[in-house]
Order: structure tokens, then C-alpha cells, then sequence
């Protein structure tokens, strides 16, 4: 068994915007060892999805490496199973046909029937039984989302990537996947890279947070421990000084990368000494009031 | 003693075709000039409307609402806005939205006076290299920094923020808290902010107002952070009364969702089946 799941090496890319070359990612060092779960936190336009891509092989880096099991990662393939934010599931099948689908096309060595109880199996696991002859037009978000998580899962993949999967739903369903996330990645010993940019979500879930900064050139920043008795229960969390003082830590590294952007930075522009009127507007309105009347 | 803002008595009932529903009922809320105070609530429980009928945007039923010593009878640049979602034109750029507000209150100033305030409020929240870009070229956190200029630029009495934070994801969020709280640092307007986010109403407000799930919402509690200003991110976690606080708040938004819940199944109405889930209070910092 291989220890290093996933090595990333010096891995930069860039994107042509108009005549512009944008560099995304830049110097991105990352190892997974195998049953960790890790979280990157960044904001949305720092080049997280970009990062999916190169890890599922969908891109291929500009410089270094992406290696998985030892392996140079050419192409994608089961073994890295994505969960996106939109689910991307197939609108005119139901929840059984969706995982099923995917199961087919990793096994097709299996009988009709060993395969239909193995996805039945998947079904339960996320709690769907009872909407398995459902289309994906029925479900709420957050079911959607376990389908995808079902599909994902039913593949076996060695690593499990989740691209801010919670992102698009409500806090309380949140709470709830958050949840069953952890418990299906423990009770399965699943590896997962967790992409979020929820802090609370991040320390939950992960066993190691990683901070990426805002792009452009965006690269991972130290990795945060975190060594928190499991399973963990956020409301016993919220009440230990050990997670309380590690949240602050998390917090405060990740606003300090963004301290260019504060707004405590002089304006060069004195402000002119004039007052307003805010009477204006207001006389107006009298003024139509009083023709209308 | 007067108060800089005062809400006596404030109701406001809308009708229905069951009959007329009453949002909010006897609302009283007296904030000092400077101070900073926060509604938070469960979706649906009337603050968005206590913080229309403040904007001047809805008329209330009964009662009256007074900011600086004149009572409000409709929208006014004395108030500024600053609105879930940023609210500019996207035909104009950074520095044009925050000017089209900055024409409206200043008519008396010089072409070039008025230029230099919307560009003046723009470096302070930190857009000083964007003031040409238009809309599209600036991301959502962005367009709610030219939201934030734009409402600091009319020198307004007030400030009313409704859920100014909301769309945001929670490092933008907390990017942009900073950003606010450093400005009222510099300039300290008299705000009221609805929310529903517990680390973001602890962080920034003097008072939080907790209000019960409507309809016939009212004042449930208020906590009063205490928190040394200027305010800085890691002290206030650090604090003692952080989380028993958070954990005021969140047990009374819990409570109010049990409650809420029990006399929607005693009133036996058939509840919808994709009925939208309340929001938890759960918070995401």
C-alpha cells in the first residue's frame, strides 16, 4: 500500500484571458496520505476548481507533477471520484439509474442482479431508499447531493474528491451532509480532499486544513492539525477550548492573506469639506405628493 | 433621554386573501447616535420589513419611526442602503454608480469635488485601482465594496444593511466585515443590520436585537457584545463572553424553531411538502 496517495509537485498553471496570460496556480506542493481527509479552504475565484481539474486529470498542469498511487495522472478515471456543487446528475434518470450508471461502466464484469443489489446498497447508505424511483427534479438539494455522493462512492475510488459540495445548500441541510460525510468517510476509510471555503465545515470534517490564497498565482499556505477526537458533534465542539482556539487560528491566517485588500489602506484622495443635503430628495417627494393630492 | 433613532410602537400588518397578517407588532427600539445594532431572527420573521419601514420603502401600519429628530414618511439619501445583493447599474462603472449617488446629495459642489468623494470612498474600501472597471470586471465581493462606497459617499444620518453579507461565500464575508468595521471605525454611522449570521452580528454590533418568529414578531432578547473597539478578529474570538454568547443566541434561534414548529402543527394546516427547510442557526462564521 502506497502511503502517498497523491503527490503534487511545483504544479503551476496558467489561462490565456484575451491577450493576457493568467497564472491560476502557482508552486502548488500537496501530499495525501492514504485515509487522511483534507480540506483546502479558499474563496471562489481562487483557482480551487482548477486544482480539481488537474487532480482528476482533466487539465494537465504547465509545470510539475501530479502523481496518484505512484502513477503520473494522464487522464481521468474512477479511482479519483468527484463530487461537484451542481451535482451533475442525468435529469431523465431516476436515483438508482444515475448510480447504476456509473457502476455499469466500473464493473461490468458483475451479473445484472449482483450489481443492482450493489447500488441498492449505496442507496441506503445515504439515506435515499425511500426516493430511489425518483428523477433528480424531485429531490431537494440537498438529496440531489447525496445521490452524487451515492454515485461517487459506488465507484470505490481511492480518493474522493469534493468540490465545495455543501455550497449551494441551505445551513441546516448543510449540517446534516456534513454529518453523513464524516460518518460514510470513517465508517468506509475513505481518503478525501475536500475543497470548502467554510471554515467551521473544514475543521469538522478534516483531519488537516490547508489555506489557498486568492489568486491569481494562488498556492497552498501552511497546513493547521487538526486533532480532534472523532466522531465530532458541533455542538460538543463549539464547547472545547482546543477547537475554539485552532478556529480562531484558522480565521485569523486566513483574513491576514487578504490584509492587501483592507480597507485601513489611506485613501491618496483627501475627502473635499462640503456637506450634503439630504433634504433634496425629500422635497420632491412632497412636492409630487402635494400635485397628486 | 433622546434617542438618535427611535421605533415607538412600530406595527405593520399586510393583507391576505385569508384576511390581514400581522408581520410585526409593537416593535420598540431606541439606538444611541454611533451605535450599532443588529436583528436577527429566523427567515420570515419581520426583520426585513422593521428595516424597509426604517429605509422608508414600506409605510408601517401603526406607530412611527424617527432618525435624527424627523419622523420618516419615505426614502430619503439620509439613509443609506446597502442591499443583499449590490444594486448597481451595470452600464455604468465603479466610480459612476458611487457618483450617480454622490450628484444626488452634493448639487451644489464642483464637478471635481463630487469626483473626488465617490473616488475617496472607493480607495477606503479599497477599490482604488477599479474605479474604471465596469460591473461585469468585478466580482460579487467587489460589487458589494462599491455597494458599501456608495452608501458611505451620501454622508448619511444612518445606515440600514440588509443582510449586506449574504451572498457572499464566508471568507469574502468576513473580508468584507472587516472592511466595514474598519470604515465605521473612521466614520461611525449610526447602523442597523439585519442577519442571520450569529459571528457576523457578534462581531460588528453593540446590541443584538433577537427577534421571535413572526407572524406577530417581536423583540425576544437582547445581548450586548461588549467586545473593545477598534475591533480586531482574533481578540474578539479569544474573548470569554465570545462563545457563551454565540451560544445565547443560537439557543434562543433553536428555541424559536421548536416553537415555531409546534403551533404550525396545532394550527393543523396541511403543510406543503417542499416547504423551505427554516434556516438553521447554524452559523458559518
Amino acid at each position: 500500500m502506497d502511503e502517498h496517495l497523491l503527490v503534487m509537485r511545483g504544479v503551476s498553471k496558467e489561462f490565456v484571458q484575451g491577450d493576457r496570460r493568467v497564472e491560476v496556480l502557482a508552486d502548488i506542493n500537496l501530499t495525501i496520505h492514504t485515509g487522511e481527509f483534507v480540506a483546502i479552504v479558499g474563496s471562489s475565484g481562487s483557482g480551487k476548481s482548477t486544482l480539481v481539474s488537474l487532480i482528476t486529470g482533466l487539465q494537465k498542469p504547465d509545470t510539475g507533477t501530479v502523481e496518484f498511487a505512484g502513477k503520473r495522472v494522464t487522464e481521468p478515471g474512477p479511482e479519483r471520484g468527484v463530487v461537484f456543487q451542481n451535482y451533475s446528475l442525468l435529469p431523465w434518470l431516476t436515483v438508482t439509474d444515475n448510480i447504476a450508471l456509473a457502476v455499469n461502466s466500473v464493473f461490468p464484469q458483475w451479473s445484472k442482479a449482483e450489481r443492482r443489489k450493489y447500488v441498492d446498497g449505496f442507496i441506503q447508505m445515504v439515506n435515499l431508499s425511500h426516493a430511489a424511483h425518483k428523477r433528480p427534479s424531485e429531490l431537494s438539494g440537498g438529496m440531489r447531493q447525496r445521490v452524487s455522493l451515492a454515485r461517487t462512492l459506488a465507484m470505490k475510488p481511492k480518493l474522493l474528491l469534493l468540490d465545495e459540495p455543501l455550497s449551494a445548500l441551505d445551513a441546516l441541510t448543510r449540517a446534516v451532509l456534513q454529518q453523513e460525510i464524516a460518518r460514510i468517510c470513517s465508517d468506509e476509510r475513505i481518503t478525501a480532499l475536500m475543497i470548502t471555503n467554510d471554515i467551521d465545515e473544514a475543521l469538522l470534517l478534516a483531519d488537516r486544513v490547508i489555506p489557498l490564497t486568492p489568486g491569481p498565482n494562488a498556492t497552498l499556505g501552511p497546513s493547521f492539525v487538526v486533532d480532534l477526537p472523532r466522531p465530532r458533534d458541533p455542538e460538543v465542539l463549539f464547547h472545547s477550548n482546543e477547537f475554539r482556539e485552532l478556529r480562531a487560528r484558522v480565521t485569523t491566517h486566513l483574513l491576514e492573506m487578504r490584509q492587501t485588500t483592507r480597507a485601513s489602506a489611506k485613501p491618496a484622495r483627501p475627502l473635499p469639506d462640503v456637506l450634503p443635503r439630504h433634504d433634496l430628495r425629500r422635497s420632491l417627494i412632497r412636492t409630487s405628493s402635494k400635485l397628486d393630492g | 433621554m433622546s434617542f438618535y433613532v427611535e421605533f415607538y410602537q412600530v406595527a405593520k400588518t399586510f393583507p391576505t386573501p385569508a384576511g390581514p397578517q400581522v408581520i410585526v407588532e409593537d416593535f420598540n427600539l431606541n439606538i444611541a447616535e454611533g451605535e450599532f445594532v443588529s436583528l436577527i431572527g429566523h427567515s420570515g420573521c419581520g426583520k426585513s420589513t422593521i428595516l424597509n419601514m426604517a429605509s422608508g420603502l414600506i409605510p408601517p401600519t401603526s406607530g412611527g419611526i424617527i432618525v435624527a429628530q424627523r419622523e420618516i414618511d419615505g426614502p430619503g439619501p439620509d439613509r443609506g442602503m446597502v442591499f443583499q445583493s449590490p444594486c448597481l447599474l451595470p452600464w455604468l462603472t465603479a466610480h459612476g454608480n458611487v457618483l450617480l449617488a454622490v450628484d444626488r446629495v452634493f448639487p451644489d459642489t464642483s464637478r471635481a469635488q463630487r469626483y473626488d468623494i465617490a473616488a475617496h470612498y472607493l480607495e477606503l474600501v479599497g477599490l482604488g485601482d477599479a474605479l474604471d472597471r465596469s460591473m461585469k470586471q468585478l466580482s460579487q465581493g467587489m460589487q458589494q465594496r462599491v455597494g458599501i462606497a456608495r452608501a458611505f459617499a451620501t454622508s448619511p444620518k444612518m445606515l440600514l444593511l440588509d443582510e449586506p453579507f449574504g451572498m457572499l461565500d464566508s471568507l469574502t464575508r468576513m473580508e468584507l466585515q472587516e472592511v466595514l468595521i474598519d470604515l465605521l471605525q473612521r466614520d461611525r454611522k449610526t447602523s442597523l443590520m439585519v442577519t442571520h449570521d450569529v459571528d457576523e452580528a457578534l462581531f460588528l454590533s453593540d446590541r443584538i436585537v433577537m427577534m421571535t418568529t413572526g407572524p406577530r414578531a417581536r423583540v425576544g432578547g437582547i445581548i450586548t457584545p461588549t467586545f473593545p473597539r477598534p475591533r480586531v478578529r482574533q481578540e474578539v474570538l479569544d474573548s470569554a463572553d465570545y462563545y457563551a454568547q454565540r451560544e445565547e443566541i443560537i439557543r434562543f434561534l433553536e428555541e424559536q424553531d421548536r416553537s415555531h414548529r409546534s403551533v404550525a402543527a396545532k394550527t393543523a394546516s396541511p403543510a406543503p411538502t417542499h416547504s423551505q427547510p427554516l434556516p438553521a442557526p447554524v452559523s458559518q462564521l
